[in-house]
């Protein structure tokens, strides 16, 4: 069977039912693909075993690039590109430079985190986005399962599970 | 994930062991000789002036010692009063989280009235020996002698008013008793209602705490401003900078968030405060590192625009210190130790959640905000004849010490978690 295709979604309708939920469906040795839902709930991270995100380090990284990128700008026009003299301080006037750099540093580290959420949650303008249930975006919390990852537990134990668990309803759904 | 409501001893109370005590009387002992072998040196000798002085102005040891007592003076006031403005703030703002840790905070107010004895028992006797500060002297506001000086007479009613200038500077010391009054009043205040709220319970002390944080907050708003441009903006008397309220204030909160943090790390690694786990660690930690940030802001803020604008009249507090020899090590120091080592150490999650990173950064803070206060105090009092030399290391280990042992004490005398907060459940749930 194909991978990312075919899912069963167990349908959640309380947020501490789903927390509870997830970690029986874990516990049974079913692999969850992910869950929706419409506002954030708290903890669902650590019971669905997701690791930190790296999204700091990426800001880190951007925020250095900022602080390279100014003072190098800095450097360049005030020493040797267009040299002078401001209100009788030396070419390159250190502190003056202070305000631009940690702002570079601040667009920088901003936009570049924003950017790499984007591409790394596949939120580009020219995604399109797979919904499994409209839903999900008003009152409903889904936990979608891939088939073809649980292929050994087979799908009609893992409908059982998710009913167990307290799935209101259990479906489910076919990408092309 | 448990539903069901988690139960801790909450009647526990911090043991002040002989142990503890003898470690603080022990720093005390050892600060007092320091302090005392400096003073020695200072008499026979220590003193950098010799032949080339005029001799109006002959440098005295113990001039040196004033100034000490004067930063440590208002340093420690500092922390005592961050310590009752965070408990303040957890109230006014309905905070949760930190319902478990709010006796720490509370109890550095125990300092507050002895801050208030050494505060007002040394300006009272600067002002009638006209030592340390220099506006206390009558001939700068008599317009026929030759020090008169125009710009001093000028600000004179600010601390002579009603009275002549240059007679007794009653505005000035009537500030320092009403600041200090109404610290210890909204202190008692809090904490009779805290205490009373763990033997009687329910809302409604919760509430009336609520109220009285507010009312402190407005109180200490204004007060902060003012007893940072008494206490330490008029040491300069010429100078003046209308960031220096702030910058006080950021020394100050800075120093005290990490003391709260030191002192909280210091209970959880004694066993106490169960309750506290590291999402609360990674709070305070935050805390630390955000306002490490904002002093830095403010402390640039206020260099930037005068190096920019570099009026001589503004210039000059910053030519003391960045060209003199005794001072300019110390701004490098002052930045590295309040700035670049939180910023860069703190920047982690993993370690605002391992003590031990916090209990390094903060107890190098409460040293670097120290030596942000002797930055402040001493160019100006002591010029050149000042330092950082045994004087200043045994003066603040005494005092330090003295500090510690009031606070600690006081904060065993009561339960170490308010019992009855309502907002306890919620703190042991804490997650971020």
């Amino acid at each position: 069977m194909e991978r990312d295709k075919n899912f069963i979604l167990g349908v959640f309708e309380d947020e501490d039912v789903l927390l509870d939920a997830i970690v029986k469906v874990r516990e049974s040795g079913v692999k969850i693909h992910e869950v929706y839902s419409p506002f954030p709930v708290h903890g669902i991270d650590d019971v669905l075993g997701y690791k930190r995100s790296r999204l700091p380090i990426a800001a880190f990284l951007f925020g250095l690039l900022g602080t390279s990128l100014a003072l190098t700008m800095q450097f360049y026009m005030m020493k040797f590109d267009w040299p002078m003299i401001i209100g009788g301080k030396d070419y390159a006037a250190v502190p003056d430079f202070v305000p631009v750099t940690f702002e570079m540093t601040v667009l920088l580290a901003a936009f570049g985190m924003v950017g790499v959420f984007m591409v790394a949650s596949n939120l580009k303008p020219w995604a399109n986005p797979r919904i499994f249930d409209l839903r999900i975006t008003d009152d409903k919390h889904v936990m979608a399962i891939d088939l073809a990852v649980n292929t050994a537990i087979g799908e009609s134990k893992v409908s059982e599970v998710l009913k167990a668990s307290g799935a209101s309803e259990v479906n489910k759904k076919s990408f092309e | 994930m448990g539903h069901g409501s988690t139960h801790y001893n909450l009647d526990q109370r911090f043991d002040f062991s002989a142990g503890v005590k003898k470690s603080i009387m022990t720093v005390l002992v050892i600060g007092a000789v320091i302090l005392g072998a400096g003073i020695v040196l200072a008499m026979f000798g220590g003193s950098h002036d010799h032949g080339g002085e005029t001799g109006a102005h002959a440098f005295h040891w113990y001039q040196r010692l004033f100034a000490n007592l004067w930063i440590n003076n208002v340093y420690f006031t500092g922390i005592a009063v961050i310590g009752v403005f965070f408990f303040a703030i957890q109230y006014a703002a309905q905070a949760g989280w930190s319902a478990p840790v709010l006796r720490i905070p509370l109890s550095f107010g125990y300092w507050l009235p002895f801050a208030a004895i050494m505060m007002i028992g040394t300006g009272l006797f600067f002002l009638v020996t006209h030592q340390f500060f220099h506006w206390t002297h009558p001939e700068l506001f008599d317009p026929n002698h030759p020090e008169y000086d125009k710009i001093i007479d000028g600000k004179g009613n600010f601390f002579f008013w009603p009275l002549a200038k240059g007679s007794f500077p009653i505005f000035f010391i009537a500030r320092m008793v009403i600041f200090f009054g109404f610290w210890v009043f909204f202190f008692n205040k809090l904490r009779s209602l805290s205490y009373a709220e763990d033997l009687n319970g329910g809302t409604e002390y919760w509430r009336r705490m609520r109220t009285w944080s507010a009312l402190f907050l407005v109180f200490f708003a204004v007060s902060s401003s003012v007893s940072a441009w008494d206490w330490v903006m008029s040491i300069d008397t010429h100078w003046f900078s209308t960031m220096f309220g702030w910058y006080v204030f950021a020394s100050w909160f800075v120093a005290g968030l990490a003391s709260i943090t030191l002192v909280v790390v210091f209970l959880k690694d004694n066993g106490y405060l169960p309750m506290v786990n590291e999402n609360h660690i990674h709070d305070l930690g935050k805390f630390v590192f955000a306002f490490s940030v904002f002093w830095t802001y403010i402390w640039f803020s206020q260099f930037l625009l005068i190096y920019y604008a570099n009026i001589p009249e503004e210039s000059v507090y910053f030519v003391e210190r960045l060209q003199s020899d005794v001072y300019s090590p110390f701004i490098i120091v002052n930045l590295v130790l309040n700035f670049f080592l939180p910023f860069l150490v703190l920047m982690t999650r993993d370690a605002k959640r391992h003590t031990i990173f916090l209990k390094v950064v903060c107890f190098l803070i409460i040293l670097g905000h120290w030596f942000d206060f002797f930055l402040m105090v001493q160019p100006g009092t002591l010029g050149h004849n000042g330092g950082f030399g045994l004087m200043e290391i045994g003066m603040l280990l005494v005092y330090g010490s003295v500090v510690a042992y009031v606070v600690l004490n006081n904060l065993a005398k009561q339960n170490l978690v308010p019992k009855n907060h309502p907002m306890l459940e919620e703190s042991y749930h804490h997650h971020i």
